[in-house]
C-alpha cells in the first residue's frame, strides 16, 4: 500500500470519528468540536484528492466561519444549561435508519462497477477548473454570489433586536 | 493511489451518520451540525467523482463550490432563525417549537 492510502485512512478513521461524536455525543459543545474536527480532516481528504482548492475553501469556510458560528450560537442560546437529553425517544429508530442507509450505500458502492478507471486520480488543473467555474458556469457563479449576498441580509434582518416602543 | 470505492464508502459513513444525528437529535443547533456533515459527504462525493472520471471533469470541483457557498448561506440563515425562536420561546429544543401544529 502506498503512503497515499495510509494517509488517506488515517484522515478518514479520524474524520469519520469525529462525526461520531458530532452525532453520539451527550455534551453539545463536544459534538461542535467534533464537528469541526471531522469536516478539516475531510479537507485534508480533498487535498489527498487532488483538489487542493476546495480543500483550501472547506478548510476556510468551515474550519473558520462555520465552526465560529456554530459555537456563537450555543454560547447565546446556553445550549450547555438545558435540562432535557440531546437524543429524542426515536434514538432507536434512527440508528436503525441510518444503520440500513450506510448498509445501502456500502452495498450499492461495491457492487457498482464504474465506467471508468476507478483507482488512478486525474488532477483537475488550476486553469481548466477557473475556466469552467469563472467561464461555462459563470452565470450560476453569480447567483450563488447573490444568494450570499440575500443570505446574509436576511440573517441580519431575522437574528436583528427588536426595537421596545 | 486512493480507489474510488474507498473514497464512496467513507463518504457514505459520513452521510449516514449525518441522517442517524438529524433524525435523533433535539437541539436544532445539533440538527444543523448533522446537515453539515452530510453536506460534506455530499461535497466528497462530487469531488471524487469529478477527479476519478476519465477525462477529468472540473464540473465536480465547480459544483462542490457552488454546495459549500449554499450550505454557508445556510448555516447563517439557520442559526439567525434559531437565535429568533431562542428569544421569543427560551428554547432551541425542536420538541418545543410546535406552533404549526394543532
Amino acid at each position: 500500500m502506498s503512503v497515499e492510502q495510509w494517509v488517506f485512512y488515517v484522515l478518514a478513521a479520524i474524520a469519520v470519528g469525529g462525526a461520531a461524536v458530532t452525532v453520539f455525543a451527550r455534551d453539545i459543545v463536544r459534538a461542535a468540536l467534533g464537528l469541526i474536527v471531522a469536516l478539516l480532516m475531510t479537507a485534508g481528504v480533498f487535498v489527498l484528492l487532488s483538489a487542493e482548492v476546495i480543500g483550501l475553501v472547506q478548510l476556510l469556510v468551515y474550519g473558520g466561519a462555520v465552526a465560529i458560528l456554530i459555537l456563537f450560537a450555543l454560547m447565546i442560546t446556553r445550549a450547555r444549561e438545558v435540562t432535557y437529553r440531546l437524543d429524542g425517544p426515536q434514538k432507536p429508530l434512527a440508528l436503525l435508519a441510518g444503520a440500513t442507509l450506510a448498509a445501502a450505500i456500502g452495498v450499492a458502492v461495491v457492487g457498482t462497477v464504474f465506467p471508468t478507471n476507478t483507482d488512478h486520480i486525474n488532477p483537475v488543473g488550476f486553469v481548466e477548473m477557473s475556466t469552467a467555474l469563472f467561464q461555462t458556469y459563470a452565470v450560476p457563479f453569480e447567483v450563488a454570489s447573490l444568494v450570499l449576498l440575500v443570505a446574509l441580509v436576511g440573517a441580519i434582518i431575522i437574528a436583528r433586536q427588536e426595537e421596545r416602543q | 493511489m486512493i480507489p474510488l470505492d474507498q473514497v464512496l464508502v467513507f463518504s457514505g459513513i459520513l452521510f449516514a451518520l449525518g441522517v442517524y444525528g438529524v433524525l435523533t437529535r433535539r437541539n436544532a443547533i445539533a440538527i444543523l451540525m448533522s446537515v453539515e456533515l452530510m453536506l460534506t459527504a455530499v461535497n466528497t462525493n462530487f469531488i471524487a467523482f469529478g477527479v476519478f472520471h476519465r477525462p477529468s471533469l472540473a464540473v465536480g470541483l465547480v459544483f462542490a463550490v457552488f454546495v459549500i457557498t449554499v450550505a454557508a448561506a445556510e448555516v447563517g440563515l439557520a442559526l439567525a432563525i434559531i437565535l429568533r425562536i431562542y428569544r421569543q420561546r427560551t428554547t432551541a429544543n425542536v420538541d418545543e417549537v410546535d406552533i404549526l401544529k394543532w
